[in-house]
C-alpha cells in the first residue's frame, strides 16, 4: 500500500464530554489534505457514529485512519460487550440504547446501518464479552 | 434562501456566527434525533431541533448543515457557542414551536432535506417496514 498517511485514535467509553472530537478532528484533518467534500463527508459520518457507538456502549476502543492515493480505510476496534446478532444490529430502526443515549439525541437504531451507507466496503466481526471490530474503506476516486 | 432570510422569518435571536447570515441555505431540516440527521440530511441545510448539547453542533459539522435554530425559546451555553464559534456554524434561536418555525420556512419556499416518498412506492421509504 502506497500510504502516505496513518493514525491511531483513542476513544474512551462513556466519555460524552469529548465524544464526537476525534469525528470532527478527522474530518477538519481530510480538509486540509485537500480530499473532495463529498468523500470527507462519507467518512465524517462513517466515524461519527462508529466513534459514539464505542462511547455509548464500549469500555475502550481504538479507530485506526489510513489514507493512500486511492482510499481511506477505517478500523474500529472495540472492548466491548460484542453484537449478538449482527444481522439484527444492522436492521435499521433496531437499537439498543439506553434513556441516556437517546437524550443526546442517538440510539434510533440508524447507526451501523448508516456506517455501511456511507463506505464502498463494510465488514463488522464481533465477540460476545470480547468487542467489535469494523473494518469501514471510502475510495478515494 | 440567505440566513438572513430565515432570522427574519423566525424572529431569531443570533448567539454565534452573526458575521455569517449571508449563507445561502439550501434545505430544511428538523429533528430531534442526531441518528437522522446524520442518515437523511444532505449538505447545505439548515437544522431545526430542540436538542441544546454538543452533539448537535458536532452532528451539524460532520453533515455540513450550514445554521442551526434552536426552537421555543431554547438557548445554548456558553460552551456551546463557543464550539459552534469554533466550527463556523451560526446558531440561532427563535420562540417558534418545531411546527410552526418548519411551517414558516416552508411556505417561503425551503425544500426539505428529506426526498418525500409516497405511500406504495416502489422506492424505500424510511418507514418502509409500516
Amino acid at each position: 500500500m502506497n500510504e502516505f498517511f496513518s493514525q491511531t485514535y483513542e476513544i474512551k467509553g462513556k466519555d460524552f464530554q469529548n465524544a464526537g472530537k476525534v469525528s470532527t478532528g478527522i474530518k477538519t484533518l481530510l480538509k486540509q489534505l485537500g480530499i473532495k467534500p463529498e468523500i470527507i463527508r462519507k467518512v465524517a459520518i462513517a466515524c461519527y457514529e462508529a466513534e459514539m457507538n464505542i462511547v455509548m456502549y464500549a469500555k475502550t476502543g481504538t479507530m485506526k485512519l489510513d489514507i493512500d492515493t486511492k482510499k481511506i480505510k477505517i478500523t474500529v476496534l472495540d472492548q466491548g460487550p460484542g453484537i449478538q446478532d449482527i444481522d439484527l444490529a444492522m436492521k435499521e430502526g433496531y437499537s439498543t440504547a439506553t434513556p441516556e443515549m437517546r437524550e443526546m439525541g442517538f440510539g434510533a437504531g440508524m447507526g451501523l446501518p448508516n456506517i455501511k451507507k456511507n463506505s464502498d466496503e463494510f465488514k463488522i466481526e464481533s465477540s460476545i464479552g470480547e468487542g467489535t471490530k469494523l473494518e469501514i474503506t471510502i475510495f478515494i476516486n | 434562501m440567505l440566513l438572513s432570510e430565515i432570522v427574519k422569518i423566525l424572529s431569531c435571536y443570533v448567539f454565534a456566527c452573526d458575521n455569517r447570515l449571508d449563507i445561502d441555505i439550501k434545505f430544511g431540516c428538523a429533528s430531534d434525533l442526531m441518528s437522522d440527521v446524520l442518515a437523511f440530511s444532505q449538505p447545505d441545510a439548515v437544522l431545526l431541533t430542540g436538542l441544546v448539547n454538543s452533539q448537535t453542533i458536532h452532528t451539524a459539522y460532520i453533515s455540513e448543515i450550514r445554521a442551526i435554530v434552536f426552537v421555543r425559546g431554547k438557548k445554548p451555553t456558553e460552551d456551546i457557542v463557543q464550539l459552534a464559534e469554533s466550527k463556523s456554524i451560526p446558531l440561532l434561536c427563535t420562540n417558534y414551536s418545531m411546527y410552526e418555525a418548519c411551517g414558516l420556512l416552508y411556505k417561503a419556499g425551503l425544500e426539505s432535506t428529506m426526498e418525500f416518498v409516497p405511500p406504495n412506492s416502489s422506492k424505500k421509504s424510511f418507514n418502509s417496514s409500516f
